[in-house]
């Protein structure tokens, strides 16, 4: 009879991969974004701050924060969900650096301004080839029918050789 | 009129000490701009280029060193606001409708990326932007950006 995984090795092994995505990333901790996972399911998450506010007089989100934030939570995502089949299948963190998939073009719809608190995004990949991706996000924040913010871009996906 | 050796242009005559004390008021009013090191370098007629030096904090891929393309998306939504603010018939305030940005090449890790963007139509109620970013090699864009801004009606 095969072992039952214990919860404790697949949280570790789950959070794992999640931490050598996000961690290494300079810009995304400079941006303060975090994720908050349930199983393969990823919220990426912007606590505020005022270092986020593009028109102190309303206040308001910068849209380039809101862009910014967006585009991270689409492409952890699309890193996300092509290495987890091949992390719950092998039940092992792949080696090496990992590499993220590069912005083809992105683009953003303001859909009402972005208040000073926390805000919220999930990603679906629409579509993910060997070379390219499509990826939806949608951002709200006190309300997730209230979308604030919604984007689409396209990736490259790295080289297959590389992890 | 004393004191002007100018000739009279349909634009009010300002100093360059005035554009510069602008310039900083401009990014100072912008905290999230402000916190990427943005520095506005011209503006005026519906026009505005930004810069924004190299800085380690922005990196995206801490492989090579590139500065992440969101960083780049912010660069690009302050250029094509303050350009659209700029804009003789656009107002003094506006809110992005939506920007697509096109990444055609990874800025070249150390460098300052630099955006240009103009404000070409404006209409009653919206603002068409289209914007630059180039790095030291200004004969080969990093990305390109289009958008729609609002216009604020006065009253």
């Amino acid at each position: 009879m095969k072992a039952v995984e214990s919860v404790h090795v697949i949280k570790q092994r789950r959070e794992g991969l999640l931490r050598s995505l996000v961690d290494g990333v300079p810009y995304i901790g400079f941006l303060g974004v975090q994720f908050d996972r349930r199983g393969d399911e990823l919220t990426a998450v912007l606590p505020f701050k005022d270092s986020l506010i593009g028109n102190p007089r309303l206040p308001a989100l910068h849209g380039g924060a809101t862009a910014a934030f967006l585009e991270i939570a689409a492409m952890i995502e699309l890193a996300w969900s092509t290495l987890w089949e091949g992390m719950e299948a092998d039940g092992a963190l792949p080696d090496g650096p990992l590499r993220l998939p590069k912005t083809i073009d992105f683009t953003i719809d303001y859909l009402r301004s972005g208040l000073p608190r926390d805000a919220y995004a999930r990603a679906r990949v629409n579509r993910s080839g060997r070379r390219y991706a499509s990826v939806h996000v949608e951002a709200w924040q006190d309300n997730r029918q209230r979308l604030f913010a919604q984007a689409t871009g396209h990736f490259l996906m790295p080289p297959s050789g590389a992890k | 009129m004393p004191n002007n050796d100018k000739p009279d242009t349909d634009k009010p005559d300002i100093d360059q000490p005035d554009i510069d004390a602008i310039a900083r008021q401009f990014i100072k009013a912008l905290p999230h701009s402000h916190a990427l090191g943005m520095q506005l370098e011209a503006i005026g007629d519906g026009t505005a280029t930004i810069s924004m030096p190299y800085d380690v904090r922005l990196i995206g891929d801490p492989e090579t060193g590139v500065i992440h393309g969101g960083a780049v998306s912010a660069l690009m939504d302050t250029a094509c606001g303050a350009s659209v603010m700029s804009h003789p018939q656009a107002g003094v305030s506006t809110a992005t409708l939506d920007l697509r940005i096109d990444y055609m090449r990874p800025a070249t890790p150390g460098q300052t990326i630099r955006a240009r963007a103009e404000c070409h139509h404006v209409t009653r109620s919206v603002a068409f932007v289209r914007a630059v970013a180039t790095d030291d090699d200004d004969s080969r864009p990093v990305a390109m950006a289009t958008g729609a801004f609002t216009v604020e009606r006065k009253g």
